[in-house]
């Protein structure tokens, strides 16, 4: 190999480490100018490192199905009853049937017309006639099934952004994962229970009349009378703190929802000094309200959400102008994030948590640190056996590997990867794993250098011969490494990567670069004696 | 400086019996201890369950942390010291990851407030998974490592012979069944992170494996008076150097880790460690004769000189 080459190689490499300091230096210091620093980004730390909640979400799609079996049974139900046609018990049987009974075949026929027609997403699922009287069980089609459950999964994302956007966290990571789950991963968060409440709150908004024409005392016996429901709201003694529960007996049917809201604040009472919410309807939402409030004057209104009872006060007057308030015994953070989660609306389905898992701060700190001492220790142990053990050839070797470092580090940077705690170990395991090609070659080297060639014949061969076993040992492990980021979840997936490219880079930097070392006091210094 | 002289020749595929008596005994023995454990333990990434790691800034005892928790219920949970002794930090471990422990790491918090100062606790790390979340990491996992062997099959057997792919798998199926039973003869977890190391394990044996297979095929080519036995033989003992510098610098690293990097990735650095001294063992002793044994089962097709 001539001078030329050698200086070509040299060249190449010189670009590469440049380019890997290029990414790299900007998370080491940031005494380097803004022209610099903009346009490169930080090493990008995992949540196990920097702090902060991971959150996996299961979407109740089937929630979702079921309430829009719930609305368009009642279409059925009125459909039916003004096109005159003889039904009984149209009940929902749980899930997304619904069965009826129809008296007889002319009642059978005209139901059949009006299905098909009128709700072309309803199918029979099957139907048993028993003298003469026909029952129908009613599914949702397959197809309809499907577009409601994506159409709630998107909505819930679209839902829990504008809530995570409108509390405040910096670069959270809210991705869909197959047909049910949302992967949420918020850095940084101080008070994750907060946060949890935040996202996985459904705020279905629902305004009720209270039933005061029948007994709760009954009801509560298990007399509910038809068309009415027990809820209950919760009263917190300011100076105990104690919780009781109160029982309503609420009219089933709902007046008005969330979804005609157009704001929600956050209001501070003057009297009390308390924090109360103040809605604001849209303007059709407005128009029903004043109705209602109109038509339901000296009656109890209850503002239920999610279920309970907040409060349900007496309609003094009707109200125009579209305004409301939701009290009761907030402290000003919950009403904060009531608020929060009313503007960005009710979750279209139930969410439920499936995996969560948070590292404060200081615990990702502490891994920083202890990983970086690993990383440092581990390096020391493996330089001083490599020069010990290889005497000036070692710190060929050594060189190689302070630069894979510096390599891994830059493509991390380069590539915005995510370092995380198992990166680290992944950094780590590199390093000891790196040198195995040179301790290969080197072998190889001595071996040849036994058999008498000259140092140059030994080098070339040591080189040639080693190569195709570096090679496919290394992507053996590429392998295994490949797989892993494909299973992994998170901080595993750290692990994969680091693995991965510190296999790449030691392979250029223990055969590339020692190679031009090497080359360069054989061919141009001339040297006739090889230090292995 | 040298460890392995050149020139050396231990009769290693002499002594394969007795390597196939002892890594068969310590297999059944970790088999046997799966087997009277009722499968691995597994960590709350597998079986489920809440995690709550707490760090005290006083030495404090477990008792003293179920005394001051027996008011919410905690259902059937472990609490145990974690890392070293005086960084007094514990762990608090559960079944349940229902909704009805929802909200856990306050009720926690409220519980220790009663009993110890508000300054003198941290809670570091609350994780929580449900039973369907462990359940798919479990065959997620299960299906990585089944695809970690076939993907190394293939390209084993591409790059050599299928002979040699056996003897390849043989040995890392060995090795990966040694550290599970090492970890459940020692009662330690198993988590996500050590399926990481097992997949890393089965590289790492691997990269053993192919450097001596690789020196094999070299010697077939280049000496052809020899059995095939011979060749094993001195091509074992030629890279033998390597392979023992490469498992002390691997193992240095891995000590480092497990020495410095802190409690969270201890039993990582763990089955890396077991990983690497098992795996380098069977790369001598376990796989290239695998090679030998498979030959006189079903010979290779090419005729080579006896």
């Amino acid at each position: 190999m001539s001078d030329k080459n050698i200086k070509v190689r040299g060249i190449v490499t010189l670009v590469i480490i440049a380019a890997a300091l290029f990414f790299l230096i900007p998370s080491i210091t940031q005494k380097i100018p803004s022209v610099w620093s903009n346009h490169t980004e930080k090493i990008h730390l995992g949540l196990d490192l920097q702090g902060g909640m991971h959150l996996v979400l299961e979407v109740e799609t089937e929630k979702a199905v079921e309430s829009a079996m719930e609305r368009i049974s009642n279409e059925l139900k009125d459909t039916l009853m003004e096109k005159r046609v003889r039904f009984k018990h149209l009940d929902r049987e749980g899930g997304a049937v619904t069965t009826l009974e129809l008296p007889n075949k002319e009642a059978s026929t005209r139901f059949e017309k009006i299905l098909k027609n009128d709700f072309p997403n309803l199918d029979i699922k099957s139907s048993e006639i028993t003298e003469g009287k026909e029952k129908v069980y009613l599914k949702i089609k397959d197809k309809q099934i499907a577009s409601i459950e994506k159409f709630a999964l998107e909505q819930s994302l679209e839902t829990i952004r504008n809530r995570v956007d409108e509390f405040g966290v910096s670069e959270p990571e809210i991705i869909p994962q197959g047909k049910k789950r949302i992967l949420i991963q918020l850095p940084g968060i101080k008070d994750p229970q907060r946060a949890i409440n935040l996202i996985g709150k459904t705020a279905l908004l629902e305004f009720k009349l209270l039933d005061e024409s029948h007994s709760l005392e009954d009801a509560l016996r298990g007399n509910v009378p038809a068309g009415d429901a027990v809820a209950y709201g919760y009263k917190v003694e300011s100076e105990t703190g104690r919780r009781t529960k109160i029982p309503y007996l609420l009219k089933k049917k709902t007046l008005l929802t969330g979804e005609s809201l157009e704001d929600a604040r956050v209001s501070i009472s003057n009297r009390f000094g308390e924090a109360y919410v103040s809605l604001k309807f849209d303007s059709q939402g407005a128009r029903d309200f004043d109705r209602i409030t109109a038509a339901n004057v000296k009656k109890h209104l209850a503002i239920v959400l999610d279920g309970v009872v907040h409060s349900a006060p007496v309609i003094q007057e009707r109200i125009s102008g579209g305004n409301a308030q939701i009290t009761g015994s907030f402290t000003t953070d919950e009403a904060h994030d009531l608020a929060i989660v009313l503007r960005a609306g009710a979750l279209p389905a139930p969410v439920r948590i499936l995996e969560q898992r948070t590292v404060g701060p200081s615990l990702g700190q502490d891994s920083i640190n202890k990983g970086i001492l690993s990383i440092i220790v581990g390096s020391i142990l493996v330089i001083l056996f490599m020069v010990l053990y290889y005497s000036l050839s070692g710190i060929v070797a050594d060189i190689a590997l302070f630069l894979n470092i510096v390599l891994i580090l830059g493509t991390l940077a380069a590539f915005k990867a995510t370092l995380t705690l198992p990166g680290i170990a992944g950094i780590v395991l590199t390093i000891g794993m790196a040198v195995d090609a040179n301790v290969l070659i080197f072998e190889r080297i001595r071996e040849e250098l036994r058999l008498g060639k000259s140092p140059r014949a030994a080098i070339g061969g040591g080189y040639s011969k080693a190569l195709l076993t570096i090679v496919d040992a290394n992507v053996t492990t590429l392998i295994a490494a490949l797989v892993l980021f494909q299973f992994g979840t998170g901080a595993i997936k750290g692990f994969a990567v680091t693995l991965s490219i510190g296999i790449i880079c030691s392979m250029f930097t223990a055969i590339f670069v020692t190679r031009i070392i090497y080359d360069y006091f054989i061919w141009d210094k001339n040297i006739k004696r090889v230090s292995i | 400086m040298e460890i392995i002289k050149p020139g050396i020749n231990i009769d290693i595929v002499g002594r394969m019996k007795i390597a196939f008596v002892v890594s068969l005994s310590v297999i059944i023995i970790s088999i046997l201890s799966l087997l009277l454990h009722g499968g691995p333990n597994l960590g709350i990434d597998f079986a489920g369950g809440t995690l709550v790691q707490i760090k005290f800034s006083q030495e404090t005892n477990a008792d003293r942390i179920r005394d001051s928790l027996k008011t919410i219920n905690l259902g059937n949970s472990v609490i145990q010291r974690f890392g070293y002794h005086d960084n007094n930090e514990f762990l608090i471990k559960t079944e349940k990851s229902s909704s009805a422990l929802k909200g856990l790491s306050n009720r926690i918090e409220e519980a220790l407030n009663s009993s110890y100062n508000k300054g003198d606790f941290e809670i570091r790390r609350v994780e929580v998974v449900g039973p369907k979340v462990g359940k798919d990491l479990r065959e997620k996992g299960m299906l990585a490592m089944l695809y970690a062997v076939i993907g190394i099959l293939i390209y084993v057997t591409w790059r050599f012979e299928l002979r040699y792919a056996v003897g390849a798998v043989i040995a890392l199926i060995h090795d990966v069944v040694i550290t599970v039973g090492i970890f459940s003869l020692l009662g330690k977890e198993f988590t996500l992170p050590i399926i990481a190391a097992l997949l890393t394990i089965i590289g790492y044996s691997l990269n053993d494996t192919i450097v001596v297979y690789d020196r094999i095929r070299e010697n077939i080519k280049g000496i052809r008076k020899q059995s095939l036995k011979d060749i094993v033989n001195s091509s074992i003992n030629q890279v033998l150097s390597r392979t023992v510098l490469t498992s002390v610098t691997t193992l240095l690293v891995v000590l480092a880790l497990f020495i410095f990097g802190g409690a969270v990735i201890h039993d990582f650095a763990f089955a890396l460690l077991v990983g690497i001294l098992v795996g380098t063992y069977s790369s001598i002793f376990i796989a290239s004769p695998t090679v030998l044994v498979w030959e006189s089962i079903s010979p290779s097709k090419e005729k080579r000189k006896k």
